[in-house]
């Protein structure tokens, strides 16, 4: 079974439109643009995924998106998300009030985070945290809730469910805490999901159960999934469509089958061809090739292409001059470099 | 690699088990079995890996064949040394032939020390003899070897990346050429790009100095990619070992099957049925009887929870631990393509 | 491996100026420390060569001169009961104060250090005698022990700054103790131990320096309490005795004319306040900029 590109992609208008997306943070070292004019759509039903390596800013548009950036303290944050709401209204996240958006987050928008032992509350019950969601946003009794609680516990796959609703985080293992942590992401049924790293702290037993549970929720609840991780070969297995970012920027776009079987940029080539793979086994070392440098510094961008001094395509003068902007290299391939044509036609570097 | 040789590196019925301190004056009887029982050798030039879930025992083998830890029972011989009981002081001389290099490239590190200085410390500890100048270039030479600029001496771990200071832990371990390295999870820290240059860094300096090595990690494919052969770790025991072709395309044990199935291929043109174990890896306070991996093992038959499998030979230089030979397991490769022609 | 040699290390220079710029620049914050800082520093000056500024001597009698009320006469701060220059006499006495404070000081902190690194080092039956003995000696209440110390041993500045230095250590050793234990089990203390390093290397080289943040903090506070402490026993009679001036014997002899020369209580005391208040401002104010989770980026 070939993944088909996005089942629900043709089905009307995208549930979110982020458009020139900026996060900048002000710290004691200057500013910082840890987001930097991202634009990308999640149509209803789709999985995208957000790669990157670490810093290179999937948490901060999954945090900008469910507006939980501090503006204080001379952050920014600008550019538009427009998320079109279950009423069938369509309004702007950024410019939304803290009524409404508190309203939005947790029916429509939910999140998964990294580390469930941090955002689950240490001393309240399993049971009390899923059921608090239930009882804010839909008024229901204490009572409903708890048994609601209880179905959404067996739905995640939480054996004994009855049981486990009188349990503290602490008491459950790093599986079954992720597996609690989207049962309260999930209490009232959000169009769309978003998960940070979700299975980067498991192992990958625990991990096949959480993508496995991910995929059948899904395809069960119709809703959206915007999955940040770096580990290539989850992308593979739960993506339609896939971002790629560095250093705060979009570098490219399109479909999970023709970014893996074709990537255009030079990034996203080395990317690929420094994941280690079953089928490399010992005595097969060369073939992984690693991307030589490292991560650029936050506080100093290279000019133009921020990959520059990591490509073995650059040009002098032409990438580390402007920014390359983000092309289509096909309706649904974009890529953000100068030479992408010279890349795809396998000029050599 | 001989066959005949002796071995860097031979452990016999491992065991280490952690007393559980419950309080000050009740002496608790519950302790948990770390390590129960592992037996393996890895020879000259050997890349033996290691794999298994987290809380397997993968990192206390590493630090007791190391001797930081003291193992509760069986033994421990460094080409051919019995180090099993030996005090700190007399494993001193042992320690320069055999280095570790750890996980967390942050903590590893001493935050107050110059690079310099870290790096230049087992010879100041070794030869303490030697003159500074020497040692300075002994210094140099190690950065340039692990791809570090050779001024890189005069900074403080901090100023470095993540993959940088896994190349500064790299040549502190190599700088007295240590027949044995253990390496615990070196990449499981690094951004994806950066995982391959050290990984790459350790297959160049193994070719370079013939390094024996004990790879652990946790990942499978890592694991493949630099292990000559690997082991399987499951609570506390070893389930299976083979070299590193057979057992990637002959897994015996359920448990290596599973794992194989677990491991996301990065390829969306296969979209495979995964084999998805059930529930999480036992306590080891208080493991199954039997066979340990029997809670998730989907070819569990009722005598697998009375009888401890031994790791028996079921080919050449290929053990596993499972009572059952009627299995017929589907390597990663035969997963991937039936599900790719399904 | 050699592609990225010329690769400089990520954020390289600046992260780390940065980070000290951090700290001294949280330190500059503190308004406490900072004016904490600098009444030490005026204070210290001002004991070290105000007395050969001074156009009197602290032990020069006037019977003539007695009980001059401060800003009236050349005694800039007045005289006392024997016509004594009381602004030599605070200073001769801060002198003294000071001294003692910081000799504690540093006998406590060596003490306490010495004995919290090889508690700390060594845990379990060593560790645990050593500290159990912190313990007991830290249960005395601090000024009953003095009191009978002082009491038994012929008062003088050495011995006043030894006992002193005995009630103040335990707090030391307790805090490197606890460090030095964390520092065990990371990871580069697991290296060094790997590396065959001696213990002493490994506690001294190692797992040291990582402590000093604590240990500075606390060797303020006993300068503060150690200043303190020697006010209190030589009010009671058992400290420095006249006619040498502390600020506490000083503050002693003055209770006797507090109605009539208010002024002859009130200095010394102000000078134990503010010193003692500058040593635990700047304490508190060390804590903050050393704070290690600030610290370590
Ligand atoms: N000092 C200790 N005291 C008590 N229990 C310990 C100690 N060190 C390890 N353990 C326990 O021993 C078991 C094995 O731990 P170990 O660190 O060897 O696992 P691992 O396979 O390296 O796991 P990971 O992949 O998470 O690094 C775990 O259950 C762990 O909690
Ligand atoms: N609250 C914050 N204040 C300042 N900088 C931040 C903050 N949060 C994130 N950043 C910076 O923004 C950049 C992107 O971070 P993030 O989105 O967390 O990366 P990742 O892709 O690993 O999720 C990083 O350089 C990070 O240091
Ligand atoms: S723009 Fe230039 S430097 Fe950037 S990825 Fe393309 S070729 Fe490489
Ligand atoms: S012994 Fe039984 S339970 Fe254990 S792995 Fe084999 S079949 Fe499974
Ligand atoms: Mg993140
Ligand atoms: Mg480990």
């Amino acid at each position: 079974m070939t993944p088909q590109p996005t089942t629900a992609s043709a089905d009307g208008p995208p549930l979110l439109e982020v458009r020139d997306l900026t996060v900048e943070f002000r710290g004691q070292t200057g500013k910082v643009a840890a987001v930097n004019g991202v634009s990308f759509d999640v149509r209803p039903g789709e999985t995208l995924a957000l790669v990157g390596e670490s810093g290179s800013g999937k948490s901060v548009t999954s945090l900008a998106i469910m507006r939980l950036i501090q503006r204080a303290g001379g952050n920014r944050v600008g550019g538009s998300i427009r998320l079109r709401r279950r009423s069938g209204d369509t309004v702007d996240l950024l410019a939304v009030s803290e009524d409404e958006i508190r309203e939005i987050r947790g029916t429509e928008i939910a999140m998964v985070f990294q580390e469930p032992m941090t955002s689950l509350n240490p001393v309240h019950t399993i049971g009390a945290q899923v059921a608090e969601g239930i009882v804010f946003h839909r008024r229901v009794s204490r009572k409903a809730a708890l048994a609601e609680a209880v179905e959404l516990l067996d739905l995640v796959g939480i054996p004994e469910p009855q049981r486990r609703i009188r349990n503290f985080p602490h008491q459950l293992s790093g599986g079954m805490r992720q597996r609690a942590m989207i049962a309260v992401a999930l209490a009232c049924k959000p169009n769309l999901l978003i998960a940070d790293e979700p299975t980067t702290a498991l192992d990958v037993t625990i991990q096949a159960q959480i993508l496995e549970l991910l995929q059948g929720l899904q395809r069960q609840t119709g809703m959206s999934i915007v999955f940040i991780t770096h580990n290539l070969g989850v992308v593979a297995e739960v993506a339609d469509r896939v971002l790629v970012m560095y250093a705060g920027r979009i570098v490219e776009e399109a479909g999970v089958v023709p970014l893996f079987g074709r990537p255009l940029m030079p990034y996203t080539q080395g990317l690929l061809r420094s994941v280690p793979r079953l089928d490399m086994m010992s005595g097969a070392h060369e073939e992984l090739e690693a991307i030589p440098g490292n991560v650029p510094d936050p506080t100093a961008m290279p000019a133009g292409c921020a990959f520059h001094p990591r490509c073995a395509h650059f040009r002098p003068s032409l990438c580390d001059t402007a920014v390359p902007g983000l092309e289509p290299a096909d309706p649904e391939h974009s890529v953000r470099c100068a030479r992408w044509r010279d890349v795809a036609a396998g000029v050599p570097a | 690699m001989s066959s005949q040789a002796q071995p860097v590196l031979e452990v016999d019925g491992l065991v280490k088990h952690f007393p559980i301190s419950s309080g000050l004056f009740s002496r608790s009887r519950d302790k948990v079995r770390a390590v129960d029982g592992v037996s393996f050798a890895v020879a000259k030039g050997e890349v033996l890996g290691l794999v298994g879930e987290s809380g397997s025992g993968k990192t206390t083998v590493g630090r007791t064949v190391l001797r930081l830890d003291t193992p509760t029972d069986g033994t421990i011989r460094f080409l051919g040394n019995d180090i099993t009981h030996l005090k700190r002081g007399q494993l001193r001389p042992f320690r320069r032939q055999m280095q570790l290099v750890f996980q967390d490239p942050f903590s590893s590190l001493n935050p107050r020390m110059r690079v310099d200085r870290i790096i230049g410390a087992p010879l100041a500890i070794h030869e303490p003899g030697m003159k500074a100048a020497e040692r300075a270039s002994r210094v140099e030479d190690a950065l340039a070897m692990v791809g570090l600029p050779r001024n890189s001496g005069e900074r403080f771990p901090h100023e470095f990346s993540g993959g940088q200071r896994q190349r500064i832990g790299i040549a502190r371990a190599l700088m007295l050429r240590p027949e044995l390295l253990v390496a615990d999870e070196p990449v499981s820290a690094l951004d994806v790009s950066i995982q391959a240059q050290v990984v790459k860094l350790l297959l160049d300096v193994r070719a370079q100095l013939g390094l024996t090595i004990l790879f652990i990690a946790h990942d499978l494919a890592v694991v493949g990619h630099v292990s000559d052969r690997v082991a399987v770790m499951y609570l506390g025991k070893l389930v299976e070992i083979a070299d590193t072709r057979t057992l990637f395309s002959d897994p015996r044990h359920p448990y290596t099957e599973a794992l194989f199935s677990a491991a996301p291929v990065p390829d969306p043109t296969i979209r495979r049925k995964r084999i998805v174990l059930a529930g999480d890896i036992p306590s080891p306070i208080n493991p199954p009887s039997g066979c340990a991996f029997r809670t998730r093992c989907r070819y569990a038959l009722p005598r697998c929870a009375q009888e401890v499998p031994p790791l028996r030979e079921v080919g050449k230089g290929h053990l596993k631990a499972c009572l059952r030979d009627d299995l017929d397991l589907v390597p990663w490769q035969s997963q991937a393509l039936t599900a790719a022609s399904a | 491996m050699t592609a990225d040699t010329a690769i400089a290390p990520h954020g390289g220079q600046t992260l780390r100026r940065s980070t000290r710029y951090r700290t001294l620049r949280r330190f500059t914050r503190h308004r406490l420390a900072m004016f904490g800082l600098v009444v030490i520093v005026l204070l210290v000056m001002a004991c070290a060569i105000g007395p050969s500024l001074v156009p009197f001597d602290q032990f020069q009698l006037n019977m003539r001169a007695r009980f001059r009320e401060p800003f009236a006469t050349v005694h800039i701060l007045g005289t006392d009961e024997l016509g004594r220059d009381l602004l030599a006499r605070l200073l001769m006495a801060g002198r003294i104060s000071l001294t003692i404070g910081f000799a504690a000081m540093v006998i406590a902190v060596t003490v306490g250090t010495i004995v919290g690194t090889i508690a700390g080092f060594y845990g379990g039956a060593i560790g645990s005698a050593l500290m159990r003995f912190v313990d007991a000696v830290l249960c005395f209440p601090t000024i009953f022990l003095l009191l009978t110390l002082a009491a038994l041993v012929s008062p003088s500045i050495l011995t006043i700054t030894l006992i002193i230095a005995l009630t103040a250590w335990m707090e030391v050793a307790r805090v490197v103790q606890g460090q030095i234990r964390a520092l065990r089990e990371r990871d580069f203390a697991v290296a060094a131990e790997a590396m065959g390093a001696p213990d002493r290397w490994i506690m001294f080289k190692e797992l040291l320096p990582n402590a000093v943040a604590p240990i500075v903090v606390a060797a303020t506070l006993i300068i503060a309490r150690g200043i303190l402490l020697e006010s209190y026993v030589s009010y009671l009679g058992y400290g420095i005795q006249p006619p040498v001036a502390s600020w506490g014997n000083m503050l002693e002899k003055a209770q006797q004319y507090l109605t009539t020369a208010p002024w002859l209580a009130l200095l010394p005391g102000l000078m134990i306040t503010l010193a003692v208040a500058s040593f635990n401002f700047l304490g508190d104010g060390l804590r903050d900029a050393l704070d290690p989770r600030s610290d370590l980026t």
